[in-house]
């Protein structure tokens, strides 16, 4: 698999996409609270800005029901000014903080109007995902001249399983274009998403310890240009989690059973796919190790 | 090299009326490519690329709606599991040099390429090399899903010496596919050089054997067209082509790599217990299962027996179950829930005020739908989450993320199966 540090970057100017996790079920667990946490973000966005005059960083609210674009800097005409407004905010984040905020309602709500049953406390990654490889491809249609993009997944959600087939659809996308996904999860499982995601565009994964200090984490780490990654000593993968989702009960699994036909996953023996419609015969273990015995043989003579 | 060149300059003489032999290596770059063609003046006079982007689309709508009209009749049945035998001819014939620098060479490029294009497409495949060399038939490689291994067995052999037997590598590779799995599709893959065959018996009866044993034979003869090979694709059902040149074999070639529609009675459909191991850590160590040395840096654990292996995919040689990787199974699902069509908006003043309530910009990527002088330009939208779309999100969306923006920003109970998507 391609990593970063085999392309040739010409600059080290950045566009930063960053999916910040708003999930309201995620945030009413959290030992820190959701302000707390977005000042560290706040902070980490202004050192973004201010490394380079060129860079440029989009958010990207993912939420429980909903996603939605929230800033955008290249947008802000007035990125060098400080004046402030009456709640003392520089004019740049005043924006981002009202349509947050706007967002986070109107996604409680959404999510209220749905059903309490069965609910997983996972965020729409793969929507989120996906906007965010739209909006790279259009800053690559542009031209030639054009910052490096990345995208940041800042999550502490659970994967929701669900979602399996359009998140790694999303990858392979964002692995084409050569675009590295790095991901910061603050939550307490680990995620077998973004772990993939990283590993596959060469991006960086990493789990901070104390949340307290993310700004510490997020500079350090993921302030870092894709320019200069080649210098710098990333956090390694502590192992790649790849475990997929079945398509049957949508069970995050280690183990189960492929058609053959189509690679639909299923976390147990059915007699007909559910995918393609093929029906299967009868469970060919026996034939499968013979095979593999014959094999063997086959290799020692 | 050079007989072209002088028959290209040859045809250019009477065209620009200029010495051939005048024209430098960086001009002719130019004459060739004609790109002033691609260059029109804008309203300033500066010179742009001509805005071909309508046409563009238009062609690109035509092509999705056609596949997606020939993915609706059928369900999705592919043989994505297939044991494919690529045999090589080296026999003499191998040696000329119509192809540059010689057929030989040629052919080995192209089929270190396909084999890595075959894996990318066909995740759990396997693939062998057989090449003919003096009338024999020899086994480079037995089936394997590693590319690297038969890159390097076929690099190593790359010489052209005697006759070829088509009977003999027909022979050799169907007793090897003997062996496979009932639900693998098997095929053999022939690239021909010679224009006879020294067989030792009869080769209708080894071709009747083929057909029997359900092997798909599929032949690309780089001289000219033989009637035993046209004969053994149609009896078996594969495909038969002859290259005319080196572009032409590479895209003939690639035409092997997509998976061909499974035929019922080919394959036995199955289900086959597999597992996915977890990648270790970098730099951890442990002692491999399949070399039985210590190894530093990253393997893969079975997650039955927790046993560590160091590639996919690969046999747990401990309890025997299937390890593979499953991103690598995940690239192909997008075959299976294909994203439909997305309906196109007609820019017509009826419609602003429905779309004035959507926002004006495009759902992906935030660019604004407004065309030239503020007027709503062409858009798409999808039929299930109504959201708008620019154009080239529109082709993005369908050729390579696979994903509805729109669709995918909308929670979806745990209860509600991927197959209605
Ligand atoms: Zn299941
Ligand atoms: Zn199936
Ligand atoms: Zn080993
Ligand atoms: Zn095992
Ligand atoms: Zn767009
Ligand atoms: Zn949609």
């Amino acid at each position: 698999m391609p990593s970063v540090a085999s392309k040739q970057y010409p600059d080290d100017v950045s566009l930063l996409v960053l999916l910040l996790d708003t999930n309201p079920f995620f945030w009413s667990t959290t030992s820190i609270t959701f302000s707390q946490f977005l000042s560290h973000v706040l902070a980490f966005l202004n050192a973004v800005l201010g490394l380079n005059q060129l860079n440029q960083v989009v958010v990207i609210a993912t939420g429980y029901s909903s996603c939605e674009y929230i800033y955008d800097s290249s947008l802000t005409s007035n990125h060098g000014s400080f004046e402030r407004d009456r709640t003392g905010m520089p004019p740049l984040f005043a924006s981002l903080l009202n349509k947050l905020e706007d967002f986070v309602t109107k996604d409680e709500e959404l999510s209220r109007e749905e059903g309490n049953e069965d609910r997983t406390p996972s965020c729409l990654l793969s929507g989120s995902l996906s906007m965010a490889l739209c909006y790279i491809q259009r800053v690559f249609r542009s031209g030639h001249l054009h910052p490096q993009p990345r995208i940041l997944c800042l999550q502490g959600s659970p994967d929701g399983p669900e979602q399996y087939v359009a998140v790694m659809n999303s990858i392979f996308s964002a692995q084409r274009l050569m675009v590295p996904i790095d991901s910061c999860y603050i939550g307490v499982q680990n995620s077998a998403f973004l772990q993939q995601a990283s590993y596959i565009t060469g991006g960086v994964h990493h789990t901070p310890k104390q949340l307290d200090g993310l700004f510490q984490y997020l500079t350090t780490i993921f302030a870092t240009d894709l320019h200069s990654r080649g210098f710098v000593q990333l956090p390694k993968p502590i192992g790649v989690d790849f475990r997929a989702s079945c398509f049957c009960h949508k069970k995050t699994i280690d183990m189960g059973y492929i058609c053959s036909v189509c690679l639909s996953i299923f976390c147990e023996h059915h007699k007909k796919c559910s995918t393609c419609g093929s029906v299967f015969g009868q469970s060919k273990l026996d034939e499968s190790s013979s095979v593999s015995d014959k094999k063997k043989k086959a290799s020692q003579t | 090299m050079s007989n072209q060149r002088k028959r290209l300059s040859g045809e250019r003489e009477d065209e620009d009326d200029e010495d051939a032999e005048g024209i430098g290596e960086w001009e002719r770059a130019y004459v060739d490519d004609r790109s002033w063609e691609e260059l029109q003046e804008d309203e300033s006079g500066l010179l742009r690329p001509i805005d071909n982007s309508a046409i563009y689309h238009a062609q690109y709508r035509r092509r999705l709606r056609m596949l997606s009209a020939a993915a609706a009749g059928t369900r999705i049945q592919k043989g994505l599991i297939r044991y494919l035998y690529i045999v090589i001819d080296f026999s003499r014939a191998a040696a000329e040099t119509d192809f540059r620098p010689s057929r030989i060479a040629v052919m080995a490029k192209h089929v270190e390429a396909f084999i890595r294009e075959f894996f990318d497409q066909n995740p759990l495949s396997q693939v062998g090399l057989v090449s003919i060399k003096n009338g024999v038939a020899h086994t480079l490689t037995d089936l394997g899903g590693s590319p690297e291994t038969h890159i390097k067995e076929l690099m190593g052999k790359l010489e052209a010496l005697g006759d070829s037997s088509l009977q003999n590598a027909l022979e050799l590779v169907n007793e090897h596919l003997s062996q496979v799995p009932s639900y693998g599709h098997r095929e053999v893959l022939i690239l021909y050089s010679a224009l006879c065959t020294c067989d030792p018996g009869d080769i209708m009866d080894t071709i009747q054997k083929c057909k029997k044993s359900k092997l798909r034979c599929s032949v690309i003869g780089l001289s000219a067209e033989m009637f035993i090979c046209k004969h053994l694709c149609q009896e078996t059902g594969g495909l038969y082509s002859v290259a005319v040149d080196e572009v032409h074999l590479k895209d003939l070639l690639l035409e092997h790599a997509p998976p061909p529609p499974a035929i019922a009675e080919f394959a036995i459909s199955n289900l086959i217990k597999m597992g996915f191991p977890q990648r270790a850590a970098e730099g951890s160590m442990a002692i491999c299962s399949c070399h039985k040395e210590v190894k530093i840096g990253a393997g893969y654990m079975c997650p039955r027996c927790k046993a560590r292996v160091c590639d996919l995919p690969t046999e747990c040689t401990i309890c025997g179950l299937t390890l593979v990787s499953s991103p690598h199974l995940a690239r192909s699902y997008h075959h299976l829930f294909p994203i439909a069509p997305f309906d196109e908006v007609p820019a017509l003043s009826s419609l602003n005020d429905s779309r004035k309530d959507l926002g004006k910009s495009c759902f992906g990527c935030q660019q604004s739908l407004n065309g030239a002088g503020n007027k709503p330009g062409p858009c798409v939208t999808c039929r299930k989450c109504k959201h708008y779309f620019c154009l080239d999100c529109d082709i993005y969306i369908h050729e390579s993320l696979h994903n509805c923006p729109g669709c995918e920003s909308i929670h979806r109970p745990k209860s509600v199966s991927l197959m209605e998507e």
